[in-house]
């Protein structure tokens, strides 16, 4: 069985996959990686299913050994990397042998990379999904940050192998091949996070009144350091609440923007409440859901309205991207 | 949208994955203080809230291709969908379908389930003081908690939580105004018109006036949660041994 051992956890690190999509009867959100691009990308890297799960670092990563070897690939933002003391690149897969040392540091870019593994990392399943739900203390690796000590399954690399074909496809063996490709430079810029998010409105925006609106499309926003994987709350010019009272709670969107009385917006993130009752006056839109994933704290946002269509369009691009040859160049 | 018994159903996108569905009587637009009602409001009422139960169990019986994941709430239902594959008017139109036909779901028969729970001292922090600003007598408060048959309206916020009305009139109160920062699992609150029970220690603002040892959404059994929509919900009181008894076993 091969492991990963958890030598230092770094600030948060969970399991996540790309989440339980279908329990909101049961007020059970979807829960998954905040960057899902990123973690289907390093999975299609190593040839593993987009969806396996990875371990989501914040801000600042943790160290890792792996007893019998593995074969890995990150993705996201760079946390400086060191395999046995040498920088390890991002976006293309190499191998760590028996007991060397993955080291992660402090973020250089945005807040959370992922550490993808060949295989997979493994665990109990929760409703159909790995992702770990901090709240509720399901999910993942026991239902919480990993720590230090913990070991970790790594899953069969050849269980869910990708059809692929062409002489530099990978082989289907275990830690000992690395498959030779990376993430093409013309990906990873067009997948590179954004900090003016782009909203559709919200299914309330029309009781905001026009100079509210007008303040929370022309204003910077700040990332607050209590933002989490539950919400990323703003600070900056205080939007207006619209006037007459308390509105029912109702089923909430995943990149909603609500305004609760005091003005400061909040974006509802992957672990978001399946349900809540403050008025949405916008909703990010599902291509730039990923850019949330690596906001960090104190980043300045701006808000962009798109038409609806333009929302479809952006989301169908970037999903035909992932799909696409072009994706990877083959080393 | 009209249904038949003339309830009006109205569609709002909600995203660029989802869609909303309400069922409500709009709010008249009344002059309160010079403010105005914010338009399209919608007011709770047992007879949305079944429609939203009828919907989503339309939907559940027969799922719509491409819909990823149903939100229902007091009277209204999100619908997430697959963007690429559909837009929102597609789904409209098939929804539009789906509502024609709502008269003849038939609801799933009520389960009834019964809460036990020890009122008061540190399982409900707030009892005294809810039980002061309304009036009553503690005993009061409890009787008057434990006295009615509640309706699950939904399950929301976390895994688990069921918002379950309509309280007794006499025990109507705001929330905190300070929300506690962490509410240990199985305290059962009120606030407004609705009671419900903390499933895990979250933060929360609703008064507490109690405790059960019941384990309201576990990741181990078949059940997973206790509560299941449209569920009809009974607090019984009990002792601290009993509560005692109950959690250990």
């Amino acid at each position: 069985m091969r492991l990963i051992e958890v030598l230092e956890p770094g600030l948060f690190t969970t399991v996540q996959d790309v989440g339980r999509e279908g329990y909101g009867p049961l007020g059970v959100s979807p829960s998954g990686a905040a960057d899902a691009v990123s973690l289907r990308i390093g999975n299609r890297l190593l040839g593993n299913a987009e969806g396996e799960a990875g371990l989501e670092m914040t801000l600042l990563g943790g160290t890792f050994t792996f007893p019998e070897g593995a074969v890995l690939a990150l993705a996201g933002s760079d946390l400086g990397a060191t395999l046995e003391g040498k920088p390890v690149e991002m976006w293309t897969p190499f191998e760590a042998k028996s007991k060397q040392v993955l080291r992660f540091g402090p973020t250089r870019s945005g807040a959370r990379c992922y550490l993808c593994v060949r295989g997979g990392v493994e665990v109990q399943l929760f409703l159909d999904s790995a992702s770990t739900h901090i709240l509720s203390g399901l999910g993942g690796y026991e239902g919480r940050a990993l720590k230090k000590g913990d070991v970790l399954t790594i899953g069969l690399a050849n269980r869910n192998e990708q059809k692929r074909t062409g002489k530099n496809a990978c082989s289907t063996g275990g830690a000992g091949t690395v498959g030779k490709r990376r993430l093409s430079a013309r990906a990873l810029k067009e997948l590179q996070p954004r900090k003016v998010l782009r909203v559709t409105p919200g299914p309330q925006s029309d009781w905001f009144s026009e100079a509210a609106k007008k303040i929370f499309q022309e204003s910077t926003y700040r990332v607050a350091e209590e933002s989490n994987r539950m919400g990323i709350r703003l600070q900056g010019a205080t939007i207006p609440a619209p006037a007459g009272g308390e509105m029912i709670s109702e089923g909430v969107s995943l990149g909603a923007v609500q305004v609760p009385e005091g003005g400061q917006p909040i974006i509802l993130f992957v672990e978001q409440q399946t349900t809540g009752g403050y008025p949405k006056i916008a909703n990010v839109i599902s291509a730039d859901f990923h850019s949330l994933g690596q906001l960090r704290p104190r980043d300045e946002i701006r808000f962009e309205r798109v038409e609806w269509d333009t929302a479809r369009t952006l989301l169908a691009k970037q999903e035909k991207l992932l799909a696409s040859e072009e994706l990877m160049r083959e080393l | 949208m009209e249904t038949s018994r003339g309830e009006v159903a109205r569609f709002q996108y909600s995203s660029d994955q989802s869609l909303l569905v309400y069922f409500d009587e709009h709010v008249e637009q009344k002059k309160t203080g010079g403010a105005k009602a914010p338009p399209g409001q919608s007011r709770i009422t047992l007879r949305a809230n079944k429609n939203v139960r009828r919907l989503l169990r339309l939907l559940e019986l027969e799922p719509v291709p491409g819909v990823r994941n149903l939100h229902p709430a007091y009277c209204s239902l999100l619908i997430k969908f697959d963007a690429i594959g559909m837009r929102h008017q597609e789904l409209e139109a098939i929804l539009r379908k789906y509502l024609e036909r709502l008269e003849e779901v038939r609801l799933p028969e009520p389960r009834r389930v019964e809460i036990p729970v020890c009122y008061g001292g540190e399982f409900g922090p707030d009892l005294a003081e809810v039980s002061a600003r309304r009036g009553i007598t503690q005993a009061r408060a409890i009787e008057l908690h434990s006295s009615v048959e509640y309706l699950v309206y939904f399950l929301g916020f976390v895994p688990g939580f069921a918002y379950l009305g309509e309280l007794p009139e006499e025990l109507v109160i705001p929330r905190l105004a300070a929300p506690r920062k962490r509410v240990p699992a199985g305290s059962v609150g009120i606030a407004g018109n609705q009671t419900g029970v903390y499933p895990f220690a979250t933060p929360g603002g609703w008064r507490l006036l109690g405790c059960t040892p019941f384990k309201m959404f576990r990741a181990d059994s078949d059940g997973l949660s206790l509560l299941s929509i449209g569920d009809r919900v009974r607090f019984t009181p009990i002792s601290r041994e009993r509560f005692a008894t109950l959690e250990s076993a």
